[in-house]
C-alpha cells in the first residue's frame, strides 16, 4: 500500500496519526501552523491577566490569577511538545512568533482595563477557548488531541474563576456592576471573533476538515458559544452588547448582529490596540533569559565533564 | 536558545498500582532540571506520585514504516489466545 493510502485509511478509521508516521507535506505544514498559533496564543495571553497579578484586589484572587497565568504557560508548554513531534525547532517558533512570522489570537491584543476584564475573560475569553478546543480533543493528530484534553481539563477552572469573580462583583456596589458591564460591553465582540472569519472566507476550513484536523467549522462553533452564553449573562444580570441578540425559535438558535470583520482584520493584520506591546513584551522576556538558558547549559556541561574526568 | 537544551521525554506514575504512562515532553539543561520542570509542567494538580524523565535522544524506538513486518511474528499465532482453544460449557471455571 502506498503511503499516501495508508496515510488517508488512518484518517478515514478515525484512528490517530501519530510522530514519525508518514504524512503529505501540507498536512505537516497545516499541523505545525495550527499547533504553534495555539501555543503562541497561550503564551501570549499571559499577558492581559498578568497585568492584574500585583493588583489583584485580595490574597485569594492574587493566588487565583497566579495558578491561572501559570495554567496558561503550561498549555503553551504542552503544545510546543505537540508541535515538536512534528519537527517543529522550539526555538525557531518563537523566534518567528517574535517576528511577527506566526501569528496567535487575534483576541489578546485587546488591554485589560479593569479588574473586571480578568472576570470576564475568564468567562467568556476561555469559554470561546474551550467551544473550539472541545472538538479538538478528536483532532486527527494524536499528540495535538492529548494535549487538548488536559488543556480542557484545566480550562474549566479558568471559566469558572472568572463567571465567580464575576457574580461577587455583581453582589457588590452599583460602581462594580457598571464595571463588569463595560468590560463585558468590550470583549463581547472580540470573543466572537474568536472563531475566525466566516466559513464562507475560511482559507484552511474545508482542508481542515476532510484531515479530522478541525471537526467543525468556525460558524457552527460561533453559533453554539452564543447559545451556551446568552443564559449565563441572564444569570449573571448583564446584557450582551448586540441588540439584534435573540432567539429564533424556528432555527432553535439565537440570532446576532453582523460582526465587525473590517476590525477584526485590522486587528489580525498587526494593528490592533496591544499588538506591539505583545510581542514587544514577549521578545524583552526571551532576551532578559538569554543569559539563564546560557548560564544553566554551561552549569551542565560542567557537571558533566566533572562527572566524566572522575569517572 | 531553548533548542541548546537538550529534549527529555516525561513518564508519570499517576497513582501507586499503576504504570508511568508518557505524557509529553520538555527541554531541560540538564537531568535534575528536568525533572523539576516535569513537575511544574505535567503534574500540577497531583496527577502522579513519581516521574520518569529520559533525553528523547537516549530513547530506541521501532521504525513506524516497517510497523508491519516488524510485528508480523505475532500476527499468524493464534494460539497464544484463549480463544483458541474449544472448551465445552458444562467446564466450570475455565
Amino acid at each position: 500500500m502506498s503511503l499516501e493510502l495508508k496515510f488517508e485509511e488512518t484518517i478515514a478509521h478515525d484512528q490517530r496519526i501519530e510522530p514519525r508516521d508518514w504524512v503529505p507535506d501540507a498536512y505537516r505544514s497545516t499541523m505545525v501552523r495550527m499547533i504553534a498559533q495555539h501555543a503562541h496564543s497561550e503564551i501570549i495571553g499571559m499577558q492581559p491577566e498578568g497585568n492584574w497579578i500585583t493588583r489583584a484586589p485580595s490574597l485569594r484572587r492574587k493566588a487565583i490569577l497566579l495558578a491561572k497565568v501559570q495554567d496558561e504557560a503550561g498549555h503553551g508548554l504542552y503544545l510546543y511538545s505537540a508541535a515538536e513531534t512534528l519537527g517543529a525547532d522550539r526555538g525557531e517558533l518563537t523566534e518567528k512568533l517574535i517576528a511577527g512570522k506566526q501569528k496567535y489570537s487575534s483576541i489578546f491584543n485587546y488591554p485589560t482595563l479593569t479588574f473586571a476584564d480578568v472576570g470576564v475573560i475568564g468567562w467568556l475569553v476561555d469559554g470561546a477557548a474551550i467551544c473550539n478546543q472541545v472538538p479538538l480533543c478528536r483532532s486527527s493528530y494524536g499528540p495535538y488531541a492529548r494535549a487538548m484534553i488536559r488543556i480542557c481539563k484545566e480550562e474549566s477552572f479558568h471559566q469558572r474563576q472568572g463567571y465567580e469573580l464575576l457574580m461577587t462583583m455583581m453582589r457588590g456596589t452599583p460602581e462594580q456592576r457598571e464595571m463588569v458591564q463595560e468590560a463585558v460591553n468590550r470583549w463581547w465582540w472580540p470573543s466572537l471573533m474568536m472563531f475566525g472569519p466566516p466559513d464562507a472566507d475560511s482559507s484552511h476550513t474545508a482542508q481542515s476538515m476532510a484531515w479530522k484536523v478541525k471537526r467543525h467549522t468556525n460558524d457552527e462553533l460561533r453559533q453554539r458559544f452564543v447559545d451556551m452564553t446568552v443564559p449565563q449573562a441572564e444569570a449573571l444580570g448583564v446584557t450582551l452588547p448586540d441588540p439584534e441578540l435573540k432567539w429564533n425559535a424556528a432555527r432553535g438558535h439565537h440570532d446576532f448582529g453582523e460582526i465587525d470583520w473590517a476590525e477584526f482584520k485590522q486587528v489580525v493584520s498587526g494593528n490592533g490596540p496591544c499588538n506591539a506591546q505583545r510581542v514587544a513584551h514577549r521578545k524583552a522576556a526571551h532576551d532578559d533569559g538569554a543569559w539563564v538558558r546560557e548560564a544553566a547549559a554551561a552549569h551542565a556541561r560542567k557537571i558533566d565533564e566533572r562527572q566524566r574526568s572522575a569517572a | 536558545m531553548s533548542s541548546d537544551w537538550p529534549l527529555y521525554e516525561v513518564f508519570v506514575r499517576g497513582k501507586r498500582g499503576l504504570n508511568h504512562v508518557h505524557v509529553g515532553s520538555l527541554h531541560a539543561a540538564d537531568d535534575e532540571m528536568a525533572l523539576h520542570h516535569a513537575r511544574d509542567l505535567y503534574t500540577r494538580r497531583n496527577e502522579g506520585v513519581s516521574i520518569w524523565v529520559v533525553k528523547a535522544a537516549d530513547i530506541t524506538a521501532s521504525s513506524p514504516d516497517e510497523k508491519d513486518p516488524f510485528f508480523a511474528p505475532s500476527g499468524d499465532k493464534v494460539y497464544r489466545h484463549p480463544t483458541f482453544y474449544d472448551i465445552p460449557d458444562n467446564v466450570p471455571h475455565m
